[in-house]
């Protein structure tokens, strides 16, 4: 194995004396590679991304449980299952639960993980700050569901119009776990934006130009300058209504001339982009997903790309079709129903694509490609009912009614978490090194496609029947029953689904033990370079960054073609497919405080919260107590990360495990590299430097001379 | 390994010896900080809205169409009370923090630490100024009987302004630990860009402040 690395410090070294307690706090953890602390400190990408998914799959099994409360308490009329206010709870965490936090760290999940990889980078640009937003995010989570053991939760429907959040209408604290719950995930997101666009600019692979970056990692990037421009505006929404709800001001409260279709506008300005900041990363996954399994290149790559930037730009100027039934004027009703006729046309221009992919395609249906051609078909579904509602006599028509609800689970659910099931199936073999079962992820979507249909194409009808959203019952009289119990089949049958994905996870990863499968790098004959890399992804990615010349480049070092045309195989995978095991790659430090910061800002929001007995207007000192302990965690927390290089100046390497146990299965596979490193590192530490790598952003110089001449 | 991996792998390394390591050529930290700077862009647009929606709210009765009788809420106006004097003063001193902050950053382009020091120092202490300057203003206000929850209008004012105040703070607390920094000998010339960094979002926080002064104070 020849030796990598002999550069240079970069620009941005950490440039001052190693220092193993920089802060005074904390040491520096130790680099171990394995065991559940690595986890809290790591800034790995690939772990942040897998940590992301974990999360994310739990709440989508609460907020899950949530939907199947809702549907077993419409199933039949007249139903007393769950009271009003519980029903009300429900049904607003089961919105929030699915879009905060499970849509979109599920996406989130996936960027991590894979945007690095398709760009060929060895990290993102920050990767503390990448680590901080998965903590943060989780600390939201876990403070927005912690409301259901403090008093009750949100109850205020996903989009919390004022002044039904008002103390008034909702005295308890649920809405005050959304407001703070929402800013601190908000946080999360914003830092995390910033955070993989700066990436995407910066460090791409030689020869990657724009237009040879993938579909997936385009998606990313516009759902990212989505996320950037459109939360803050939501921050300032929330801010106005914790102020409302804590500290006695009146922005939404009309008898004080306040304005509650403010709260409307400041919260679809960043709820419509949120549409497709839940949309486009799975249409991101399809577009990478069909190509491989029709053998073709992605029919009109431009096209792809310049849609989904049109469907950004375009997407902050249709928020208002949300409110057609608000009263705001014709004028203002007429701009936005065109804008939103004319946003069909670049989604309309993916469809068509990805059908003219499969077009003339060899198709092979293995699982994710089942699930992608099924996101395709649901997504029009559901977007077809979407143009009718840019239709505004129509829209008055639905507004408020289980159309509504129909619709955009349609596009949502069948859009957005069909296309993230077939991520799944299609990348666990990269990220675990093994597959999950075909046949039974080819069940999973049976359940689930019958499911969704049954249960979102009922509540079409429902709606034109004229039941309205959010009531917690309805009477036998009006007729809703038979259509409610389809909806409630179908949404049990999506739930045993998902039970059947939880179980293939399981039985596969079984399977796996007993007689372990070399998966090789590239199980399904794919396209981009995350397939060019060893599955399981090593910590460093790549052990050479590539050259890139062609959009799909792994695929054009395997294919070339004859003089028809026609595909030809010109390399074996095994020829072109990096090979593990490489050394002396200097990748970023872990870091305890990402986990620390992130533990803070939970703590500030539940004091802020409970500052005041809400009736007799007293002040709590263990509020205030907690909330001040939160204060003094962020700010120990940003000093020490500001005064903690990115990269260990002590550290001789990130992936380096010093004193790992040999008797662990996981550290033992790991025992062969690592000795290979420390021969590597050895010969390094006489030359140059220590360079930081990741956290400085290097486009890496992939050789060495060493390595040239020692081949 | 594959020859033509290898072979443009070292042609890459001979052209990256004199490259810069992004590929834009702008560090990771500059282009995150403007990116911020876009985002909070779209923070104060909300809030700016927010109080130019609510300026003339309530109004006394019978006055304008929003004039219904009895809306809850003090009458008083924010804009009755404001100071125009006053507060063009404390603008004034921090526009000339931009211009300390400049001073800093090309003292630091130039390697002159001690210098930069001085006009960090300098530069926070106008901001200072400014802060104080609007602490002084809130106090006022409140002593006529306008306050957070007074009436909306005020509410919307001490949250725009108390947002930028806020920013301001940050802002002086940035200066001062990188002068900190840099006195304690830990702010090596390789990462004079740092200073070049606080100084955008000081830069951005004063531009914000003449949209604020321009529109909150001056326009009727």
């Amino acid at each position: 194995m020849a030796l990598i690395e002999a550069r240079t410090p970069l620009a941005i070294g950490t440039g001052e004396p190693a220092r193993s307690n920089p802060s005074g706090v904390f040491a520096r953890p130790t680099t171990a590679q394995t065991g559940w602390k690595s986890w809290l400190t790591s800034v790995d990408h690939k772990k942040v991304g897998i940590m992301y998914g974990i999360g994310a799959l739990f709440f989508f099994f609460v907020g899950g449980f949530e939907a199947l409360l809702i549907r077993a308490q419409l199933a039949q009329p007249g139903s007393r299952l769950l009271s009003a206010d519980v029903y009300n709870q429900v049904y607003t965490m089961h919105g929030v639960t699915m879009v905060f936090f499970f849509v979109m760290p599920m996406a989130a999940a996936f960027i991590n993980y894979l945007l690095p990889l398709q760009i060929g980078a060895r990290d993102v640009a920050f990767p503390r700050l990448n680590a901080f937003s998965f903590w943060c995010w989780l600390g939201a989570a876990i403070f927005f569901n912690s409301s259901w053991f403090l008093g009750g939760g949100a109850d205020g429907g996903w989009f919390a119009y004022p002044p039904n959040t008002s103390v008034t209408y909702s005295p308890g604290h649920g809405m005050d776990f959304y407001v703070f719950g929402l800013a601190i995930a908000g946080i999360s997101s914003l830092v995390s934006s910033i955070n993989l666009i700066v990436t995407v600019i910066n460090l791409r692979a030689p020869g990657m130009t724009w237009f040879k970056v993938p579909v997936f990692t385009w998606m990313a990037l516009v759902t990212q300058f989505l996320l950037a421009f459109s939360l803050p505006v939501i921050t300032v929404a929330l801010f106005l209504l914790g102020f409302d709800r804590n500290f006695g001001s009146q922005f939404f409260d009309a008898a004080h001339g306040g304005d509650p279709l403010l709260w409307q506008h400041l919260f679809w300005i960043f709820g419509h982009p949120e549409v497709y900041i839940i949309i486009l990363p799975s249409f991101g996954i399809i577009s990478e997903i069909i190509p491989v399994f029709s053998r073709k290149p992605i029919f009109g790559y431009p096209f792809m790309v310049f849609s989904g930037i049109a469907i950004a730009f375009m997407g902050f100027g249709v928020w208002a079709h949300h409110m057609f039934a608000s009263g705001m004027g014709p004028m203002s009703v007429m701009a936005f129903s065109l804008a939103t006729m004319f946003i069909a046309v670049p989604t309309g221009v993916k469809v068509l694509n990805w059908v003219a992919t499969l077009y003339g395609g060899k198709l092979s249906f293995k699982a994710p490609m089942v699930w992608a051609v099924g996101t395709v078909a649901m997504f029009t579904i559901g977007g077809l009912s979407g143009i009718t509602h840019s239709i505004a006599p129509v829209d008055y028509q639905h507004t408020d009614t289980y159309h509504i609800v129909g619709h955009f689970h349609y596009v949502i659910f069948g859009g957005g978490v069909l296309g993230l099931f077939a991520g799944a199936y299609f990348w666990w073999p990269k990220v675990f090194g093994w597959m999950l079962g075909d046949r039974m992820g080819k069940v999973h979507f049976a359940f689930t496609l019958i499911g969704l249909n049954m249960t979102f194409g009922a509540m079409h009808i429902l709606g034109l029947q004229g039941m309205a959203r959010r009531y917690f019952t309805y009477s036998d009289y009006q007729g809703f029953g038979f259509w409610n119990l389809i909806a409630s089949i179908g949404a049990f049958a999506m739930g045993f689904g998902a039970l059947l994905f939880a179980a293939n996870v399981w039985l596969s990863y079984r399977k796996h033990k007993a007689n372990p499968v070399e998966l090789g790098p590239d199980p399904w004959d794919a396209r981009s370079l995350e397939w060019m890399v060893p599955s399981p992804t090593p910590e460093y990615n790549f052990s050479e960054i590539p050259e890139i010349a062609e959009l799909d480049e792994f695929w054009h070092r395997k294919y070339g073609h004859d003089e028809d045309h026609r595909a030809v195989r010109i390399a074996a995978t095994e020829d072109v497919a990096q090979k593990p095991g490489a050394t002396g790659i200097h990748l970023p430090s872990p870091s305890y405080w990402p986990i620390v910061l992130a533990a803070g800002l939970p703590l500030l929001a539940y004091g802020v919260m409970f500052h005041k007995e809400r009736y007799s207007g007293e002040y709590t000192a263990w509020a205030i107590g907690v909330g001040l302990l939160g204060v003094i965690v962020i700010v120990a927390a940003i000093f020490g990360w500001v005064m903690e290089p990115s990269t260990d100046p002590e550290a001789d390497g990130g992936h380096h495990d010093h004193d790992h146990d040999p008797a662990d299965p996981s550290a033992a596979a790991l025992e062969a590299p690592a000795e290979a490193e420390e021969s590597g590192t050895a010969e390094l530490a006489e030359g140059e430097p220590v360079a930081a790598l990741a956290g400085s952003g290097a486009q890496a110089s992939a050789t060495s001379n060493e390595e040239t001449t020692g081949e | 390994m594959s020859e033509t991996l290898t072979a443009s792998a070292a042609v890459h390394h001979e052209a990256d010896d004199h490259a810069h390591p992004t590929v834009t050529g702008i560090s990771n930290e500059k282009l995150a900080m403007w990116l911020f700077l876009g985002t909070e862009c779209m923070l104060f647009g909300g809030l700016i809205s927010t109080y130019m929606l609510y300026k003339n709210r309530p109004v006394g009765s019978g006055e304008g169409v929003a004039g219904v009788e009895g809306l809850a809420g003090s009458p008083t106006r924010v804009s009755e009370l404001f100071d125009i004097p006053f507060t063009s003063a404390s603008s004034f001193v921090l526009l000339a923090s931009s211009l300390t902050m400049v001073f800093a950053v090309s003292s630091a382009m130039r390697k002159d630490q001690a210098r930069m020091r001085l006009w960090l120092v300098t530069t926070a202490v106008l901001g200072g100024v400014f802060v104080g300057g609007q602490i002084y203003e809130f106090t006022a206000f409140v002593k006529e009987g306008l306050g957070f929850t007074s009436n909306v209008a005020a509410s919307a004012f001490f949250t725009l302004t108390g947002f930028h105040g806020v920013h301001v703070t940050l802002g002086i607390l940035m200066l001062l630990f990188t002068a900190g920094l840099s006195l304690r000998g830990r702010l090596p010339d390789s990462k004079a860009e740092a200073v070049e960094i606080v100084g955008l979002y000081w830069h951005f926080v004063d531009v914000v402040w003449i949209l604020i002064f321009t529109v909150v104070y001056l326009i009727k």
